[in-house]
This record gives C-alpha cells, sequence and structure tokens, in this order.
C-alpha cells in the first residue's frame, strides 16, 4: 500500500503551488474577476511557457509529461486551494479526456494545441431541461453530406466565453432521453451558427447559454462512435469529477485551516473564541471531513482505471462525501466567522461560494448516491 | 386546550385577506415578482397603507396605536401576509425601538417618536454590534462623553464605530448603544441614545457581502453632538432596554408564516423542474423526503411558537424560549433555501448581481436561489448567534 506521490508529482505540486503563491493572491484573483475578460490569460500563458503543466497529464508521444489522472488530481487540488478561474479543467482534464480516449482525426493536433496554451475547450453537455442526465438531449446533429448540422440549447457552459472549442453532446438518434443515439462533436466556437450569452457564476467563473443554429461541421468533428458515445461521455464525466473532488479537497483545505487561525485570533467574552468547547468540536468535525474527503479522492483516482461499474461507484462514492463536506465545512466555516464571514471582502466567503457549487457541479449528492445505490445493490433491488 | 379558530377569527381571518388583496400596491407586487430590488420607498409606501388602516403595530397599546388583536389574530395576520408575499413592515422602528420608548422612555419621547413610528415617516436603524463584538454586545466600545454646549444645554459626544447597520443607507434616526462609563462592568455603563442620522460626524459606509448585495453597513461615528433629552431611561442604564429589545427581536426571529410559505414555493419549485429519472422532482425519492421532514420540523417549530404565544398571553413575557423559536426558525430558513438551491440545478450558478432579474438566463424561480442561499447563512450568525442561543436555554432553562 503506497499513498505517497512520485519526486515528479511533488515537484509539479510544488512549482503550482510556488507560481500561485506569487502571481494568484486573493486580491489579484478579485480585479481580474471583477473586470473583463474575467480570467487572466497571461496565466494561462504561464501555465503553458513557464510552469509547462498543460501537458502534465498527456503521454510524451503527444507531446506532453507523460503523467495521468493523478498528475491531474495534484495540480487541482493546488487549484482549489487559490481559486483558480482559468479553465484547465474544462480544458486539460474534459477536453484532453476526449482527445485521449476517443481519438478523433486530428486529436495529436489540437492536443499540441492545449499543451502549448493556444486551444482552450469548454464542454457543452447539460440542457435546460436535462438536470445530470447525461443522454436527456434535445440537442440534435442531423446527417447531412459526409458531415452533420448542429441545432440545440446548451445550458451554463462554464469556460465558454473564453474557449476556442466546443465539445457538444447531441443526439443523432434515439428518443430524448435514451443511451442509444448519443453522439459528441468538437466545434470551433467561431463556426457559423454558434451564439452565446455569456454571464458569470456566483463562485467567480464565467458561462454562457450557447445556442447552435443550423451549425455545419465536417465527419472529423465527431469524437467516439456515432450514437454510442455514452459511455465516453460517462468516462470523461467520472474523470473531471474526480478532478473536481481534488479540487474540493484543496477548497476544504482552505476552509478549515482559515477557520481554525480565525478562531484562534478573534476574542470574545475576553478569550480567544477557539477555546469554546463546542466550537472545537466543530473544528474537529470539518477536520474529519476534510480528511475523509482526501481518502475518498485518492480512492476515486485510484478506480478511474477499473472496469466501467467500478470506477463509476468509486466516484459516485466520492461525490458524496465531496458534496456533504462541502456543505459542513462551508456552512461552519462562515458560522465560526460571525458576521465576517458574511463580507465580500474576505476570502473565505468565496471559498465557501466555490465549494457550494462544486456540490451541484455534474450532479448533486442526491444524484450520486442514487447513482451509487443502482451500481451497487442493482435496479431490480 | 383549545386551538379551533372562534368564528371571530375566521371573521377577522376573512377581514385580512380581504383587506390585503385589495390594498397592496400592485406596483411593488410586479417589482417583487420581477425579483427587482427594492427601494426605500417601496418599503415605506406599504407601512403607511397599513398605518392608515390602524394595522401598522399591532403588538403596541392600544393608546399608541395597538390593535388589542389577540395572540390568535396576530398569528393570523402573519399567515395572511406571508400567504399574501406582502414585504413586512421593517422591524426596526415598530418592533424593536417603540416597545423601549413606550416602557422605558418619557413622555415627550413618546409623543415624538411613536406616532411618526407607527405612521412610517421616519426610517430607523439599528446601532448595536461593533467591529470585534459580535455576539458579545456587552464588550462595545463607542464611548459618549457628557459635555455643557455652547448653547447650556447638555450634549453627548459620541465616537465610535457600528457595524452590520441593516438598510442603514436608509435610515434618518439610529437607536445606538454607546457607553457612558468606561469604569464600571461591561453590561453597567452602556446607555441607549436617539441619534439623528443627518448629525455632522455620522458616516455610512457599505458592506458588501457575499453574495454581492448591499444590505449591511459600517456607520462611522466622529464626534457627534447628541442631546442629552435623545437618551431613552437612566444614564448607564441602556443595557435594560438593550435586553428588552432583544427579546423582541428574538420573537419575530422564528419567521414561521414565512416558512410555510417558502415551503410551498419550494414544492412549486420541484413540481416544474425535472428529476433524473425523468418525473418532477418533487415525486424523486430523496428530494420528497427532505421536503416532508422539513415540513415535519416546520410544524414541530411551528407548535411550538403557538405554546409561546399562549404562555405569553397568560402572562410570561418572551424568555429562553425565544431562543427555542430563533435556533429552530433560522435553521429552517436555511435548510428551505438549500432546497431551493438544490433544486435550481444548474441554473442555481449565473450570477446576474443586483437587478440581474431582467436576463432571461434560466427560469426565473432560479434566479435568486444562490443569493438567497448565500444571504441566509447570515440569520444563524445574527442577533446573537445560535451557538450563544443554546449558551441561553443551557443557563437559564437548564441551570447549567
Amino acid at each position: 500500500m503506497d499513498f505517497s506521490f512520485t519526486e515528479e508529482q511533488s515537484m509539479l505540486r510544488d512549482t503550482v503551488a510556488s507560481y500561485l503563491a506569487d502571481n494568484y493572491s486573493f486580491d489579484q484573483r478579485r480585479a481580474a474577476l471583477k473586470a473583463e475578460p474575467g480570467w487572466r490569460p497571461q496565466v494561462w500563458k504561464a501555465f503553458a511557457d513557464e510552469l509547462g503543466i498543460l501537458g502534465a497529464a498527456f503521454s510524451e508521444e503527444q507531446g506532453g509529461l507523460g503523467g495521468g489522472a493523478t498528475d491531474n488530481m495534484v495540480i487541482m487540488e493546488e487549484l482549489g486551494k487559490a481559486l483558480v478561474v482559468e479553465p484547465y479543467l474544462p480544458t486539460v482534464v474534459i477536453g484532453g479526456g476526449f482527445l485521449k480516449h476517443g481519438k478523433p482525426a486530428g486529436a495529436d493536433e489540437l492536443i499540441g494545441k492545449i499543451i502549448a496554451g493556444e486551444a482552450i475547450i469548454a464542454f457543452a453537455y447539460a440542457e435546460p431541461q436535462g438536470r445530470y442526465t447525461w443522454s436527456d438531449l434535445k440537442t440534435t446533429a442531423k446527417k447531412d453530406g459526409a458531415g452533420y448540422v448542429l441545432n440545440g440549447h446548451k445550458a451554463v457552459v462554464i469556460g465558454a466565453p473564453y474557449a476556442t472549442h466546443l465539445i457538444v453532446t447531441a443526439r443523432t438518434g434515439g428518443g430524448q432521453r435514451e443511451a442509444q443515439g448519443v453522439s459528441v462533436f468538437i466545434v470551433p466556437k467561431d463556426a457559423k451558427g454558434v451564439t452565446t450569452r455569456d454571464y458569470p457564476t456566483v463562485d467567480g467563473f464565467r458561462a454562457s447559454e450557447v445556442y447552435f443554429e443550423n451549425v455545419a461541421v465536417g465527419a472529423e468533428a465527431m469524437i467516439g462512435p456515432e450514437g454510442q458515445a455514452l459511455p465516453l461521455v460517462e468516462k470523461v464525466m467520472d474523470e473531471a469529477i474526480a478532478a473536481t473532488c481534488a479540487e474540493a479537497c484543496g477548497v476544504l483545505r482552505q476552509l478549515h485551516e482559515g477557520t481554525v487561525e480565525y478562531a484562534r485570533q478573534r476574542k470574545q467574552f475576553g478569550q480567544p473564541i477557539s477555546s469554546f468547547q463546542v466550537l472545537q468540536h466543530r473544528m474537529v468535525d470539518m477536520f474529519i471531513q476534510l480528511e475523509q474527503s482526501i481518502s475518498m479522492t485518492y480512492m476515486a483516482d485510484i478506480k478511474l482505471n477499473d472496469s466501467d461499474a467500478e470506477r463509476a461507484k468509486g466516484v459516485s462514492a466520492a461525490k458524496v462525501q465531496i458534496g456533504k463536506a462541502c456543505k459542513f465545512v462551508g456552512q461552519n466555516a462562515i458560522q465560526i466567522h460571525g458576521g465576517m464571514g458574511m463580507t465580500d471582502e474576505m476570502a473565505i466567503g468565496h471559498y465557501f461560494k466555490r465549494a457550494t457549487m462544486i456540490e451541484a457541479a455534474f450532479g448533486s449528492t442526491d444524484h450520486h448516491l442514487a447513482r451509487y445505490e443502482t451500481l451497487s445493490l442493482g435496479k431490480a433491488a | 386546550m383549545n386551538l379551533d379558530f372562534s368564528p371571530e377569527d375566521n371573521a377577522f381571518r376573512e377581514e385580512a385577506r380581504a383587506f390585503l388583496a385589495d390594498s397592496y400596491p400592485k406596483a411593488l407586487r410586479e417589482k417583487q415578482e420581477r425579483g427587482e430590488p427594492l427601494g426605500k420607498e417601496d418599503y415605506l409606501s406599504w407601512h403607511r397603507i397599513l398605518a392608515e388602516k390602524g394595522w401598522s403595530a399591532p403588538s403596541w397599546p392600544k393608546e399608541w396605536g395597538g390593535t388589542d388583536w389577540t395572540p390568535t389574530q396576530k398569528y393570523i395576520w402573519s399567515e395572511e401576509q406571508a400567504r399574501a408575499d406582502t414585504l413586512g413592515i421593517l422591524p426596526f422602528g415598530v418592533a424593536m425601538l417603540a416597545p423601549v420608548i413606550y416602557t422605558f422612555g418619557t413622555e415627550e419621547q413618546k409623543a415624538k417618536f411613536l406616532p411618526d413610528i407607527r405612521d412610517g415617516k421616519i426610517w430607523w436603524c439599528q446601532g448595536y454590534s461593533e467591529p470585534g463584538a459580535g455576539s458579545d454586545l456587552a464588550s462595545l466600545k463607542t464611548r459618549a462623553e457628557r459635555v455643557t454646549g455652547d448653547d447650556g444645554k447638555e450634549y453627548y459626544i459620541v465616537n465610535g464605530q457600528k457595524t452590520w447597520t441593516t438598510l442603514g443607507q436608509h435610515a434618518d434616526w439610529g437607536f445606538f448603544l454607546v457607553r457612558t462609563d468606561p469604569d464600571s462592568k461591561p453590561q453597567a455603563g452602556i446607555s441607549f441614545l436617539l441619534i439623528d442620522m443627518k448629525t455632522p460626524g455620522v458616516t455610512v459606509r457599505p458592506i458588501i457581502t457575499l453574495e454581492g448585495g448591499h444590505e449591511v453597513n459600517d456607520v462611522f461615528l466622529d464626534n457627534v453632538k447628541v442631546p442629552v433629552e435623545n437618551r431613552v431611561f437612566h444614564e448607564n442604564q441602556g443595557w435594560t432596554c438593550a435586553k428588552a429589545l432583544l427579546a423582541h427581536e428574538r420573537s419575530g426571529i422564528a419567521g414561521v408564516a414565512r416558512s410555510k410559505r417558502g415551503l410551498e414555493r419550494v414544492r412549486e419549485m420541484a413540481s416544474t423542474e425535472l428529476a433524473d429519472a425523468g418525473g418532477s422532482l418533487l415525486a424523486d425519492a430523496f428530494f420528497k423526503r427532505k421536503v416532508a421532514e422539513l415540513e415535519i420540523d416546520l410544524t414541530a417549530l411551528e407548535f411550538t411558537e403557538l405554546r409561546t404565544l399562549a404562555g405569553e398571553s397568560s402572562g410570561k413575557g418572551p424568555g429562553a424560549e425565544s431562543s427555542i423559536l430563533k435556533i429552530k426558525g433560522t435553521e429552517i430558513q436555511q435548510r428551505l433555501q438549500e432546497l431551493a438551491l438544490e433544486a435550481a440545478g444548474h441554473y442555481g450558478a449565473p450570477f446576474l448581481g443586483e437587478g440581474g432579474h431582467n436576463s432571461g438566463v434560466g427560469p426565473l424561480h432560479s434566479i435568486d436561489t444562490a443569493g438567497d442561499y448565500f444571504n441566509g447563512r447570515k440569520t444563524s450568525i445574527y442577533g446573537g448567534s445560535n451557538e450563544i442561543q443554546r449558551n441561553i436555554i443551557a443557563k437559564m432553562v437548564l441551570g447549567l
């Protein structure tokens, strides 16, 4: 049994942490989020050129450093600690995931652009009616000669305002909620017929409603098998969830440490509030939630290469733990900070907002509990 | 024990319902439905309509414009207002300050302030909390020194800072706790002052809260000159007023009627949102269960409040029981906000800022869910945090 990281992974963590310590203070982040375009392309460029982390999880043949999901986990945890909004998850984890597993024509070229920081990807999967059922799709891709024509509306596409490419799920057949008939396409964002409505999200990202109106793409735009791409979507989503769990560990760590630190300094009734037993026990419970979350994130990471069912079970179990921890640790961090925790000026509230959004990201706690139940007990049970 | 409504109660309910239907301003209702931010006039206009009807201060003594309603009638009134989704009357003047004035104030103070509070002519804010004090209210540091002015009259010169002053940006007057004797024990040496917010030296600065709203403020007091006749009750005995006021603040905090309406709204929302299984979210086993559990907890709170009300009407003042109402009431409000945000799914994420109602991103019922959830975390912190409320019950009820 070995839970230690390789020397390369430890170095990767240190590199990211030290860059973020120097360049990603709360105030710098805040200023960037309030201005346009709402993120810092120069940070992204530094990720590509100075740090080289955008290639960490790609193979050496693809121009990467030969790492994998664990490297994503290490990076995502550090990004979580600094509340980084730059699109590592949609571009490298999700976009890279589709390109690695789906192997569409031109994948290696696009991966090269991702590693160089030139291509940014957003994943347009959700639809207004679909909630967390990835196969609930009204968006269609109709065969047209050798290519396809896309029509539909995608909801809350994180990172779309700054993306160069969109990865889109669409129906090439089957009924609205059927597993059969789901296909995946990669579409340049500037393709004719793509329009977006951009807005910020409560946790500081930028997102869009994306509309496809008779968007024509070639056959090479398809990722994975036609009409049979749902397992691929599930696999990439599970990798995204595992990475998000790692990000959450970073967020939770800051929420917990920030709270302990604050409680040591804040005095009430003539003593630090950290001396009140009721608050001590609360902070211990927060700590336990954090540790359990780290354990479950490792577990999910290890199961990413298992069979589909084992992978899905592991990831859903981790997401349930993370969802509960985000709620408990986040809410109590604010409560223990008292009125100060309610202010926009203090970082703690921003960690709480990210934690809260992670609860719902890629499926709520209830969604993953139900998925786990089905996988664990079978549908008939 | 009899929990039936009498024919008089039912007649009163009819009257209240009809009045609300006829008199609530249409423009205000539409603004609320679109989720637009409300201004000073929006709040005060409804207050004035209620005052004309004679219903703006139901709890007051009859001679100052109270209604002499029974506790049951007050309960019915709060239910009907929640059912009609009306704005509440702002508590600062009517529910918090006025009882202090009619209990402890001079005849001049009663005559000067009570009619204006009743009629919604003045906007009041509360100057209790201070940076670093929080629930330890008695540790307040704002100083008031007594001096004789050039005109031969006596004044207090007030210096210090207040914080979390809710809607203080609109306030005409504020009621403040200040330290008039720095050498005595924390609770002694505090006085209760009424301060005209236009007095030179009073500065109000916005505090933006984590959901992006401007509801609370810092208030800076820099050599503010306050006539001595604006002190309520004796010098150095303001804590008596403060305690009485806090008990009133806490008794309104349970918010049962509003939570019942909130629960209905969550049901409506969940009946149109789709669950993963394809049916409505309200048919989803997990969600349905949480709604049911919340409803049961809300019922328990409602009957606890009714028991407290019954106790009050038989002469017991609001005591440590109000701490139970505060704890459970705020927990339930927060769980409702959690459920609404959960029901919103992906559309809980867009941040549209103040006035973002016209954006048309996602369904209307989702737009405020995240903001309400984040803003709602304050309820277990303010008015004496829920940890402090548990301490109160431990000490005063359990004798620990």
